[in-house]
């Protein structure tokens, strides 16, 4: 199993409608958004997603001219509970690791909470975590 | 060097020989060509007016606007029957200009021709392909006179057919190009895709004018065609090529200043610039005939350097155009081309696409506005990186223009695009 789970990101200027249009063009390609982000300023936003399919998601919003880049982040499980997340970011902080950015879902299916997290290093942050942590596969993602 | 006995001249003896011949050209252009004569009447100026080379600032400016009211023969200081050649220039806007020459202008300017081509190297040696159009355009009939003047061997290929240019190159073994920079690139491509191996080819210099070019194109051409590529000056209202030219130095083009008296002004006040500084080019020809001009404003900003150079001439040394007059924006009170915002851009590494520069005015303050079109070397899905190159961008321009800037990124094709090129400037500021 790979540890790493594909994001995409997209640039999206602050235009009325730039946002629905991603959406719409992921909706063309029947394609699901699992977990969603959107980091903004005056300007511009960069909005970050999982999706069930990564790779079709990536060329359909490149082919409509979108900016759009794929990279790797993990996927956490978290306790569902006061002090599940308290729980996880000490384990993290005690690893001596810092976080880019996180996001996080409830998935109502299996009442899971999970949590995204993007590190500088993915592969120093697993192999420091992998032990203390659950973490999740883009098989995950993939379900319905 | 083809013409020592006047290239080698001090700079005392070159402004010597300037201030006579401007004199001469002063009352000969006033007393043969009506536009001169009125110009010169309502600002009040005689040519016995001009006793130093200092005063010729005095006199009236000519813009290529004057050549358009004067539309075909009206700046010609001889009747057009008396002329051995007429050239046009290749206007891109509305009419082109109407140029000629006497017999005598024709010699004088194969003369700097072989001058331009000797300082560059060329010997009555060397074999040349001249892949510039034959034709009105002053490039190819001018390299090609000016070149057999230096008793070179000329295959005169004119433009068009780049497969057929490089099957002679291959063939004919020429050792001198003759063309524009952007066609030079072309031909280099053409090699290659011809299958024609670099070896084979016997080219050692290359003669480039005729459009703007950067270094890191001559870079490119001369790694594509294993030459060293070489840059000229010159425009149809002066004379055609032959202005100047780089020597084996290439520290600035020589102008050829016992045939024409250069200027730099502030392309605003018209004033004269301190030595050394940027500014428009204005030239006022010494020895035409046919159709002498009297402080031409060329548009092109460069700046003059007086110094001796290594080569032996004195003559002062133009640098690359930096840009033109026409496209300069004033931000703050500084001048700002767009070529300096393509070499800030250029500076970073996969930045350069797309861009145009809003100019507005915030309480009296001008306020300008990069818009760069994102592309995927400067998209992070970090917001902190992503900041850092926004800041890199602004920091490149601070140095290169000494304003701020603010930086906006946006998507891909977003702005606005006239025949394939994005509009570059965008003022708002209402102040012209």
């Amino acid at each position: 199993m790979s540890y790493k789970i594909t994001q995409v990101s997209v640039f999206i200027e602050n235009k009325k409608g730039r946002f629905f249009h991603v959406t719409q063009i992921l909706k063309e390609h029947n394609i699901n958004i699992r977990a969603l982000n959107l980091a903004d300023t005056n300007d511009f936003g960069i909005l970050r997603f999982c999706v069930d399919k990564p790779d079709e998601a990536y060329e359909a919003l490149k082919k409509e001219h979108f900016i759009v880049k794929k990279n790797d982040i993990l996927a956490a499980l978290m306790d569902d509970k006061p002090g599940g997340l308290m729980h996880l970011l000490e384990v993290i902080n005690e690893a001596d690791l810092n976080i880019e950015y996180v996001y996080t879902f409830v998935n109502a299916k299996d009442g899971h909470a999970v949590i995204l997290l993007k590190f500088e290093d993915i592969e120093e942050a697993y192999n420091k975590l992998k032990d203390k942590i659950t973490f999740l596969d883009q098989e995950y993602f993939k379900q319905n | 060097m083809f013409e020592p006995e006047f290239e080698l001249l001090d700079r005392d003896q070159i402004e010597q020989l300037q201030i006579d011949r401007l004199q001469k050209t002063v009352k000969y252009a006033y007393e043969n060509v009506s536009v001169y004569r009125e110009k010169f009447d309502s600002a009040k100026i005689k040519p016995e007016d001009i006793k130093s080379l200092d005063d010729i600032v005095k006199l009236p400016f000519t813009t290529k606007e004057d050549f358009r009211k004067n539309y075909p023969y009206g700046m010609f200081a001889i009747n057009v029957k008396h002329l051995a050649r007429i050239h046009a220039s290749s206007g891109t806007t509305g009419k082109s200009t109407i140029v000629g020459y006497t017999k005598k202008d024709l010699d004088t300017w194969s003369s700097l021709v072989a001058r331009l081509a000797a300082c560059a190297g060329v010997t009555r040696d060397d074999i040349v392909h001249i892949a510039f159009g034959y034709g009105l355009f002053t490039g190819g009939f001018g390299l090609h006179y000016g070149l057999e003047k230096l008793g070179a061997t000329i295959i005169p290929v004119s433009s068009g057919n780049t497969k057929r240019q490089a099957q002679l190159i291959a063939d004919l073994k020429p050792t001198v190009l003759v063309c524009t920079p952007s066609y030079a690139l072309h031909i280099g491509e053409t090699l290659v895709k011809e299958g024609i191996d670099i070896n084979d080819i016997s080219l050692k210099i290359g003669l480039f004018g005729a459009e703007p070019w950067s270094e890191q194109m001559r870079k490119k051409i001369e790694e594509s065609l294993h030459i060293k590529a070489y840059d000229n000056y010159g425009l149809s209202e002066v004379i055609g090529p032959g202005v100047s030219a780089e020597c084996e130095y290439q520290n600035g083009m020589h102008i050829f200043e016992d045939n024409f008296y250069a200027e730099i002004v502030d392309p605003n006040t018209l004033l004269p610039v301190k030595d050394g500084e940027y500014g428009e080019l204005v030239i006022t020809t010494l020895t035409k005939e046919a159709l002498p001009v009297i402080r031409y404003r060329t548009r092109d900003i460069t700046k003059l350097d007086k110094q001796k150079c290594h080569c032996g001439r004195s003559m002062a040394r133009m640098s690359k155009p930096i840009g033109r007059s026409d496209d300069m924006m004033i931000i703050r009170g500084v001048n700002v081309f767009p070529t300096q915002i393509e070499e800030a851009l250029f500076n970073i590494e996969g930045v350069m696409s797309a861009y145009q520069i809003i100019l507005e005015r915030e309480e009296a303050l001008d306020k300008a506005t990069l818009l760069v079109e994102i592309n995927e070397n400067i998209f992070f899905d970090e917001m902190r990186q992503q900041r850092l190159m926004l800041e890199h961008i602004k920091h490149e321009l601070k140095t290169i223009l000494g304003i701020e800037f603010e930086v906006k990124l946006v998507e891909p094709y977003s702005l606005e695009r006239s025949e394939g090129k994005a509009k570059r400037i965008i003022d708002k500021r209402g102040i012209y």
